[in-house]
């Protein structure tokens, strides 16, 4: 569903301050695989996510989304494959606008836009119900505008707002570091379910191993730019964040890819 | 002062226009000076050709569409700052605008225009003119309305929200941001097009500093009434415009000189956007918080 291959990005490339985010990252992703993304600060984790959305391009390597190449696409001629939450729950809506005006602009993803009411009645009683499922009673508060919603009801909405026009993949950056515990508890469950309804080919990066592990089907870590460490399966299910510190201490010293770490 | 309503109707096209860039796009468009000009060049020109007036009038808000879609071009595919952008094509409009009437000015007492009817039966200054120039503005705002709540109107105004939010669900922001700055200049330079045919003539400074009277209007009506939606919006705009004419009209008699009126206008703008900046006011809707108020945090002006 997603390839990555040989997918390098450096930022002010040729100035003193060079970074080189990502270096010859491949993966693939199969359809419906939920794959979790750990790594420290500045692995590249959001980089990766960036170049699949498309808001940045790579400097070498391609970029497969269900076999058509998107490695030239700018983002907004992704979009219709891609369904995107932010880390900072301001970034996935328009604050101004009321949420059923935001649930109208998600609804109609990836396609023309005309002259057509973007707000109907058929439209508001399938954002009710999918509201509803969010349990927040915010299909009470149709006309009410985003901005005045709290961090976790703005990031459940993007979620709805991401996922609910079934994208071919979801990307998920920290989508829930900024939530107070119980609201990331809360949206980290919505994620769960909304995944699971929509088959929706996943990455999601999260700062929380426990979480990295308990979630998902596939783990990838990250370290300096590349993937050095991905567990699938059963192989997933029975390491611990225990295994993985070991593994980021392994790969700190030895500074080089090794995806045998965990074996 | 009946003439102060007249022309705060007519004029409200323009605030209009200035409503769709500041407010919903967030761009501060200066286009508005020269657009103002070449719609009313435009109809001018056409009308003293010999040209259908009610054409002649839609030929000068075509010009501003174009001139609006050059802004849009100079910033979305050149990179040019909005202000900058805005500013180099208001400075080339100048030259074209005087080629356009091929002078300075184009008198039009002695042809048919579209107010001729009103004047010719002395209705200009009258309820009945009032009446017919509220519908027509009235026309423009629900049109406007209803293009602002389409699926394309949303996505226009999430622009001047959240960029990187609209550009994810798909849509160009450049396409949006041209689209809004042609749409918007488009009325704009309708607007000097009526104005031409009211006060008779198209002349090259009849645009001079008019962004500073569609802000004033538009921030004017907006701290009168706090608008959530677009339809209260658009209507508090018209209703600025028409007091913004009537304060001015109330200041020249008292005896401020006309030619003091656009430092008033400038001082006036200045006031509305400072004010709301020192903490005793900051109740007091802000340049930025004022569009759609109920959405925005205490220190939005700041964001
Ligand atoms: N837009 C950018 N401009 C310059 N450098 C960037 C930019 N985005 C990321 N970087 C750099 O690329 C590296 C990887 O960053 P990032 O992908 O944000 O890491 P992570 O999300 O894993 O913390 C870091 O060194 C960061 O400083
Ligand atoms: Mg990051």
């Amino acid at each position: 569903m997603l390839d990555l291959t040989s997918v390098s990005k450096t930022f002010f490339a040729g100035t003193v301050n060079e970074r080189r985010a990502l270096t010859d990252v491949s993966l693939s992703l199969a359809p419906a695989e939920f794959t979790t993304v750990i790594g420290s600060n500045g692995a590249g984790k959001s980089t990766l996510l960036n170049l699949v959305a498309g808001a940045l391009l790579p400097d070498s390597g391609t970029i497969g989304i269900d076999g058509a190449d998107v490695t030239r696409l700018p983002d907004h001629r992704r979009a219709a494959y891609i369904g995107r939450v932010f880390q900072d729950p301001m970034a996935g809506t328009a604050t101004t606008m009321t949420i059923e005006e935001n649930l109208s602009i998600a609804l109609a993803r990836g396609r023309g836009r005309g002259l057509r009411m973007g707000v109907t009645r058929a439209k508001r009683a399938f954002f009710e119900a999918e509201l509803a499922s969010l349990e927040l009673g915010l299909e009470r508060r149709l006309k009410t505008v985003v901005g005045l919603l709290s961090g976790g009801q703005r990031q459940a909405l993007s979620l709805l707002m991401a996922t609910f026009s079934e994208p071919k993949i979801l990307l998920l950056d920290e989508h829930t570091a900024a939530l107070d515990p119980s609201r990331a508890e809360l949206v980290t469950r919505l994620t769960s379910e909304a995944v699971e309804r929509h088959h929706l080919t996943t990455l999601m990066v999260t700062h929380n191993m426990d979480q990295a592990l308990r979630l998902g089907t596939r783990l990838i870590m990250m370290h300096e730019g590349r993937i050095v460490v991905d567990v699938a399966g059963e192989q997933k299910q029975r390491a611990t964040v225990a295994d993985l510190l070991g593994a980021f201490e392994k790969v700190k010293g030895a500074g080089f890819d090794d995806r045998t770490l965990l074996q | 002062m009946i003439g102060a309503v007249e022309l705060g109707l007519i004029y409200a096209v323009m605030a209009l226009g200035v409503y769709l860039t500041f407010r919903i796009l967030d761009f501060p468009d200066l286009t508005v000076d020269g657009s103002f000009t070449t719609g009313g060049a435009t109809a001018a020109i056409l009308i003293v050709g010999g040209v259908n007036p009610v054409l002649a009038t839609a030929a000068g808000g075509a010009a501003g569409l174009v001139a609006g879609t050059i802004t849009g071009l100079l910033h979305t595919k050149g990179g040019i700052n909005p202000l900058l952008a805005g500013i180099l094509t208001q400075v080339g409009l100048y030259s074209i605008n005087l080629r356009i009437m091929d002078g300075a000015n184009v008198p039009l007492l002695r042809y048919d225009t579209l107010l001729t009817p009103l004047r010719d039966n002395d209705l200009l200054g009258t309820a009945a003119s009032i009446g017919i120039f509220a519908a027509l503005v009235l026309a423009i705002k629900v049109v406007m309305d209803w293009f602002l709540n389409t699926d394309l109107g949303l996505a226009v105004q999430a622009t001047g929200d959240n960029q990187g939010m609209i550009r994810s669900f798909g849509v160009s922001t450049h396409a949006t941001k041209i689209l809004g700055l042609a749409l918007s200049n488009g009325l704009v330079a309708l607007c000097g097009a009526l104005i031409a045919q009211y006060q008779g003539f198209a002349d090259i400074s009849m645009g001079i500093g008019l962004i500073i009277a569609g802000l004033a209007s538009v921030i004017l009506g907006q701290a009168l009434i706090p608008p959530r939606i677009v339809v209260i919006a658009t209507f508090a705009v018209i209703l600025g415009s028409i007091l913004y004419r009537v304060a001015i009209q109330i200041a020249l008699q008292v005896g401020l000189d006309p030619n003091d009126m656009k430092l008033v206008s400038a001082v006036l703008v200045v006031l509305a956007l400072v004010l709301p900046k020192w903490s005793v006011l900051r109740r007091v809707p802000s340049i930025r918080s004022i569009r759609r108020s109920a959405a925005v945090e205490p220190t939005a002006g700041d964001r």
